[in-house]
C-alpha cells in the first residue's frame, strides 16, 4: 500500500531529499506532498547571489525536477500547524494534509538583531531570490550608500551585491575581524586589506546599536557612537532554524535551537525526521548544505529499511565572489590539545596562509586544518587531507609558489588516498571520480559533474577534478595543434613579447614541423590583432584561410560572397542603389543578412577586385564578413523616431562598429545596441550588447545565438557612454589576447576561473592592473586601422593574386554555373565524386 | 605480354617565380583540367586535380599547405580534409584519393605531365 511522506520546505535539502527517495523507491512506497513556503520550487541557494548576474531566476533552477506522478509540490503556502496525533498538518490556507512520515526541512531565517529601527522600511535580510529583487529595487532608487550589518561569509557576499548595484557600502562587523567564524586574526588582518582594496569600508569591533530615518533615508547608528548614512541596510549576523513549528507541536529542540535528532535524523517522535539547516544533528546545527544533502541521503534510505546514519560532516567554506580568496577547513582556530601552527604571513602582497597539525614527532604530522586568505588555491587538496598524516613537512605546502619549486597548489592529487571526499558537498571520493573517468568514461569537468554530481554545488573542488582527469591520463591538453605546445594566449604573448613577425621563425623557434590549417590562421589571426599591417602582407598571405585569402566567404561552390560594412545597418538611398548596381551588374545573388546588411553571392575570384573597385569608389569598406573579427554592431531605430527609445542607439551603434571594425580575435564578435528596455536589436544575443536606460548604458557580456544560444550577462548598469566605451575596450582586448581559438567569448567566460565575476574585476575594477595596457592596445587598433579592400586596390602586388588560373589569368572558371531560382542566380553543384557512400560531409574537426 | 606505357607529356604551366612558398595557384591545362600546383617550403612543387572530392567544387589549390606528422599536406578550404601532397591520399578518410601529376621545374619554368 502506498504512504504518504510530507516534506515541509521546499529547499536545497528538501529538494534532495525527495530526489534521493525517488531514485532508491522503484516500487513506489511513498507518495510524496512537499509544501512550500516560498512561491517557486527549491533552486541554488548556495548559487544565490549570482542571481544578480542575469536576474533571470531560472538559471538558478536545481537539475532535475520531480516530474512523476508520484511526487506533488504545493508552493506559496506554509504550513502552520502539526499535529502529532492525528498525524496531520495544516498550512497557511488552511488546507489540511495527513501523513505516514513527516520531514521537516524548513531551513533557517536570517538573525535580525533586534535594535530599535530594524523593521524600518530600506531594511532587508539576504536569503531568498525575493530578498535579492527587494534590494535591487531598493538600490534603483536609494543610489548612494549601502550598509551591511555582519562581517560574515553571507554579509561580504551581500556587500558585494550593493557594491555591484552601485552603493558605496560599508560592513559592519561585531568581532575583530571580518569572517570571525573562518579566520584567525592573521587572517582576518590580511583579509581586511583585501577586501578595502575593494572599496568597501569596514568596521570591526562595533555593535549596531539602532536604525533611524533620516531625511533622506536611513542611519545607522553604531556602539561607538559613529553614524553611518544608508539609504538601504542588509541584515546578516547569522541564521536561526526555523524550528517553531517544532516547537509548537511539543518536538524536543536542541539547546542552541534547532530540532533535535539522532544520527538517523529521526526527531523524538519516531515518525517524523528533520534535514538540513533546521535539524540539531546530537543537538548541532549545520549551515551548509553539504551536510544538508548528507541527512537528505540518510533519510531516503530510512523511509526504505535502511540503517544509514549521519557520517558528520566537512564544515570547510570558502568565499565566493567578490575576488578575495578566503578558505578555512578543520580545525582553523587550532583548539585541539597540543596543535600547532604553521603560519605564512605575507601582508605586503596580501597573502596569509596557516596550518594546523598535530603534534606528532615521528612523522610530518596530521593535518588538522588551515586557514587559506588571498590565495585558496590549494585549498581543495588540503581540505581533503583533513586527519591524514600530510605526505610532505606542511612549511613547503603552504610556501609561496616558486620558493620551494612547488607550483601554488603544493599538494598534488596524486597524494590522497582513494576514500578522500574530494567533493565535500556531495561526499563524493576521490575513488569515485577515477571510476566515473575510467569506466564510465567522463572525458571532461562536466561529464564528471553528471556523472558524480562532484562539482555541482559551490564548485571548490573543480580545479581537483581537472587534475584528476590529467592522472588519469585524459588529456587536457591546451596545446594548439602538433606544431605549437602553447595555447593561442600563450602565442600571443610569445608574439606580443619577442616581436616575431614572420610565421617561419615562430615555428621555428617555439614549435615544430611547417604548421597547418590550426595554427597558421591563428598566427595570422594574432599577428592582425597587434596590429602589424595589411592581412596579406609578406608570409602572412599563405598563413590566411581561403576566406581571409580573398577578403570574401567562400561559399559551397567555390564563389564568393561579398558583404561591405553598412555600421549600425544604416544606409542611405543613393548607397543602397550602388549595392543594388553592383549586384545587378555582376549578376550576383543578394540577401539581408542578420547583421543589418546585404550579402552578394557568387563572385568569382577574379571579379572581387572589379566589384569591389565600385563599391570602394562609392565610399564603401570591407564588412570583414569573411574573417574572425568584429562583424556589426546591429541597432534598433532609437530615440531618434521609435516613440520609446530613451536612447540613440544608431549613433552608439555606428560610433562603436567604426571603433572596432578590423580588430581580429579569436573568434567572431558581433554586438548590438538597443534603445529601450524592449530590446529590438536582440542586444543579449550578442558577445556585447548594449541596452539603453533612462540614465545610461547597461553593458552585457558574452551572449550568442547559434548551436548552444545563450544570453549575455550584465556586466555593468547604468554607466555613461565613455565608461562604456573604456569597459568595451577592455573586455574585447582582454578576450583577443586570453581567449583560445575559436572561443567565443561565452565560452571564454565560462571557462574562465572564477566566471563572470573574475571578468568584472578585471575588466572594471582593473584588479590585474593591466586596463590602462589593454585601452592603450585598443587606441593603437583605432588609430592604425585601414580598409583592406582598399588596401589590395592601391597593391598590384596583392591584386595579381586574384585570378582564376595562374596560366590563364582572364579565363573564368568554367567549372562554375548557376541556374536561376525565384529570380535569382543560384549554383549549379558538382556532382560529389569522390566519397563512397558519404552524403553530406561534415567538417574535419581537430 | 607487354604492358603499353601511356606517353607522357609536359606542359609548361608557369614561371617558378608565380609560385609562392607554403601556397597554392590554381592552373588549367589544354582540354579544360584543373590541377592545384604547390610550391612547399623545401622548394618542391607538387600537383594534385583541383578538384575537392568531397565538396565537388575545383578549390584544392585555395587551401592552407602544412605538415600532419611530417606529411606534407594541402588542407581543403571548405570542408578542412588534408590531402598528401605526394600521393594525393586523404589523410582523413581513407577512402578517398584525387588525382596527383607529375610536375617538374625545366629552366626556371614549371612543368606538368598530362596524360
Ligand atoms: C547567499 C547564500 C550563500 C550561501 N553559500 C553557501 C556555500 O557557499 N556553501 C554552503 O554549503 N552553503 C551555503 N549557503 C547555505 C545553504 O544555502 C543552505 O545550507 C541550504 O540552502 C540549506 O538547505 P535547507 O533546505 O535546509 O534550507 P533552505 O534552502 O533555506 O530551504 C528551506 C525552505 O523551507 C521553507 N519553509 C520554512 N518554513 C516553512 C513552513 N512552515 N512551511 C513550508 N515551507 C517552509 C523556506 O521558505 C525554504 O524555502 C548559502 C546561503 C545563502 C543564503
Ligand atoms: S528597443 Fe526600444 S527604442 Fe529600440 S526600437 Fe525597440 S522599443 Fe524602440
Amino acid at each position: 500500500m502506498t504512504r504518504t511522506l510530507v516534506v515541509v520546505g521546499h529547499g536545497m535539502v528538501g529538494h534532495r531529499l525527495v530526489q534521493a527517495l525517488r531514485d532508491r523507491d522503484s516500487s513506489g512506497v511513498w507518495r510524496v506532498v512537499v509544501l512550500g513556503e516560498e512561491p517557486r520550487a527549491a533552486y541554488d541557494r548556495v548559487a544565490l547571489s549570482s542571481y544578480a548576474d542575469s536576474w533571470d531566476a531560472t538559471r538558478l533552477a536545481l537539475d532535475g525536477g520531480h516530474n512523476d506522478d508520484l511526487v506533488e509540490l504545493r508552493l506559496g503556502d506554509p504550513v502552520t500547524a502539526i499535529d502529532r496525533t492525528a498525524r496531520t498538518v495544516t498550512t497557511a490556507s488552511g488546507r489540511r494534509q495527513s501523513y505516514d512520515a513527516l520531514v521537516l526541512a524548513t531551513g533557517s531565517r536570517p538573525f535580525v538583531p533586534p535594535v530599535p529601527g530594524h523593521d524600518l522600511p530600506g531594511c532587508f535580510t539576504y536569503r531568498t531570490i525575493e530578498d535579492l529583487d527587494a534590494i535591487r529595487a531598493a538600490a534603483g532608487a536609494a543610489a548612494g550608500d549601502g550598509v551591511v550589518v555582519g562581517g560574515g561569509l553571507l554579509g561580504l557576499e551581500a556587500a558585494n551585491l550593493l557594491r555591484r548595484l552601485g552603493l558605496r557600502t560599508r560592513v559592519v562587523e561585531l568581532a575583530p575581524r571580518l569572517m570571525p567564524l573562518q579566520v584567525d586574526e592573521g587572517g582576518g588582518a590580511v583579509l581586511r586589506r583585501l577586501v578595502e582594496r575593494l572599496d568597501l569600508s569596514v568596521h570591526c569591533g562595533v555593535s549596531t546599536r539602532a536604525v533611524e530615518s533620516a531625511v533622506d533615508g536611513l542611519r545607522v547608528v553604531l556602539s561607538d557612537g559613529t553614524e553611518l548614512a544608508a539609504g538601504l541596510v542588509v541584515f546578516s549576523a547569522g541564521v536561526r532554524p526555523r524550528d517553531e513549528l517544532a516547537r509548537a507541536c511539543g518536538l524536543a529542540v536542541g539547546e542552541r535551537g534547532g530540532v533535535l535528532v539522532d544520527l538517523a535524523c529521526r526527531t523524538s517522535d519516531e515518525r517524523v525526521y528533520a534535514v538540513g539547516e533546521v535539524a540539531a544533528v546530537e543537538g548541532r546545527c549545520y549551515g551548509l548544505v553539504g551536510p544538508g544533502y548528507a541527512m537528505a541521503e540518510v533519510v531516503a534510505d530510512r523511509l526504505l529499511g535502511g540503517s544509514a546514519t549521519f557520517p558528520g560532516a566537512d564544515t570547510a567554506t570558502k568565499l565566493k565572489l567578490l575576488g578575495v580568496d578566503v578558505a578555512s577547513f578543520g580545525d582553523a582556530h587550532a583548539v585541539t590539545e597540543g596543535a600547532l601552527e604553521v603560519v605564512h604571513n605575507d601582508p605586503v602582497s596580501g597573502c596569509y596562509k596557516k596550518l594546523v597539525v598535530s603534534d606528532n614527532p615521528r612523522d610530518a604530522g596530521t593535518l588538522l586544518g588551515g586557514v587559506l586568505v588571498g590565495d585558496a588555491s590549494s585549498y581543495a587538496t588540503l581540505r581533503t587531507l583533513v586527519g591524514r598524516t600530510l605526505p610532505t613537512d606542511p612549511g613547503s605546502l603552504i610556501a609561496p609558489a616558486g620558493a620551494t619549486g612547488a607550483t601554488g597548489s603544493g599538494v598534488g592529487v596524486d597524494a590522497l588516498p582513494a576514500d578522500a571526499q574530494v567533493c565535500s558537498c556531495n561526499a563524493v571520493t576521490k575513488s569515485r571520480i577515477q571510476e566515473a573517468i575510467v569506466v564510465d568514461g567522463c572525458a571532461d569537468v562536466p561529464a564528471i559533474k553528471a556523472c558524480t554530481r562532484a562539482g555541482t554545488a559551490c564548485g571548490s573542488c573543480v580545479p581537483m577534478l581537472r587534475q584528476l582527469l590529467s592522472s588519469c591520463g585524459v588529456e587536457q591538453s591546451t596545446a594548439l595543434c602538433e606544431h605549437f605546445p602553447q595555447s593561442r594566449a600563450e602565442l600571443f604573448e610569445i608574439v606580443r613579447a619577442t616581436g616575431v613577425r614572420t610565421f617561419g621563425e615562430l615555428v621555428a623557434r617555439h614549435g615544430r614541423g611547417r604548421g597547418c590549417d590550426i595554427c597558421k590562421p591563428v598566427v595570422a589571426s594574432v599577428l592582425a590583432s597587434l596590429g602589424t599591417g595589411h592581412v596579406l602582407q609578406g608570409d602572412q598571405v599563405s598563413l590566411q584561410d581561403t576566406n581571409d585569402r580573398f577578403l570574401a566567404n567562400m561559399q559551397r561552390n567555390g564563389t564568393y560572397s561579398v558583404v561591405p560594412r553598412i555600421p549600425g545597418g544604416e544606409i542611405t538611398p543613393d548607397r543602397l542603389l550602388v549595392i543594388a548596381e553592383v549586384a545587378r551588374d555582376f549578376g550576383l545573388y543578394t540577401k539581408i543578412t542578420g547583421g543589418q546588411r546585404i550579402d552578394l553571392f557568387g563572385a568569382t575570384v577574379d571579379q572581387l577586385p572589379a566589384i569591389w573597385r565600385r563599391l570602394v569608389d562609392a565610399g564603401f569598406e570591407s564588412g570583414h564578413a569573411y574573417g574572425k573579427a568584429l562583424r556589426t554592431v546591429k541597432s534598433c531605430v532609437g530615440s531618434t523616431w521609435c516613440r520609446y527609445g530613451v536612447q540613440d542607439s544608431v549613433g552608439l551603434a555606428i560610433e562603436l562598429e567604426l571603433r572596432y571594425r578590423g580588430l581580429r580575435s579569436p573568434h567572431k564578435v558581433k554586438a548590438a545596441v538597443s534603445g529601450c528596455a524592449r530590446e529590438c536589436a536582440e542586444a543579449r544575443n550578442k558577445d556585447f550588447g548594449i541596452i539603453a536606460t533612462e540614465e545610461g548604458w547597461n553593458l552585457y557580456v558574452g551572449g550568442n545565438g547559434g548551436f548552444r544560444p545563450r544570453h549575455a550577462d550584465l556586466l555593468v548598469s547604468d554607466v555613461d557612454k565613455e565608461t562604456l566605451v573604456r569597459l568595451v575596450d577592455r573586455f574585447l582586448m582582454f578576450y583577443v589576447r586570453t581567449a583560445d581559438r575559436l572561443q567565443r567569448t561565452s565560452t571564454w567566460i565560462e571557462a574562465m576561473e572564477g566566471g563572470l565575476d573574475h571578468l568584472r574585476d578585471v575588466v572594471v575594477e582593473d584588479s590585474l592592473g593591466i586596463a590602462a595596457d589593454l585601452e592603450a592596445a585598443m587606441a593603437e587598433h583605432v588609430a592604425n586601422y585601414a580598409d583592406e579592400w582598399r588596401g589590395v586596390l592601391e597593391d598590384p602586388e596583392k591584386l595579381a593574386r586574384f585570378t582564376s588560373f595562374v596560366n590563364a589569368p582572364g579565363v573564368p572558371d568554367p567549372s562554375i554555373s548557376f541556374r536561376a531560382e525565384r529570380g535569382q542566380r543560384v549554383p549549379v553543384l558538382l556532382p560529389v565524386p569522390g566519397v563512397p557512400g558519404a552524403g553530406e560531409v561534415a567538417e574535419v574537426k581537430r | 605480354m607487354t604492358t603499353a606505357v601511356d606517353e607522357q607529356v609536359w606542359v609548361p604551366v608557369c614561371d617558378y617565380a608565380a609560385l609562392e612558398p607554403e601556397s597554392g595557384v590554381a592552373a588549367l591545362l589544354p582540354g579544360g583540367t584543373q590541377v592545384a600546383l604547390f610550391r612547399t617550403g623545401d622548394g618542391a612543387v607538387h600537383a594534385l586535380s583541383n578538384l575537392d572530392p568531397f565538396s565537388g567544387a575545383m578549390v584544392l589549390a585555395r587551401g592552407i599547405v602544412g605538415d600532419r606528422d611530417g606529411v606534407p599536406v594541402v588542407a581543403s578550404p571548405m570542408h578542412k580534409q588534408a590531402f598528401d601532397l605526394r600521393t594525393g591520399q586523404c589523410l582523413d578518410d581513407d577512402r578517398v584519393r584525387v588525382t596527383t601529376h607529375a610536375a617538374r621545374v625545366v629552366d626556371g619554368w614549371v612543368e606538368v605531365a598530362v596524360t
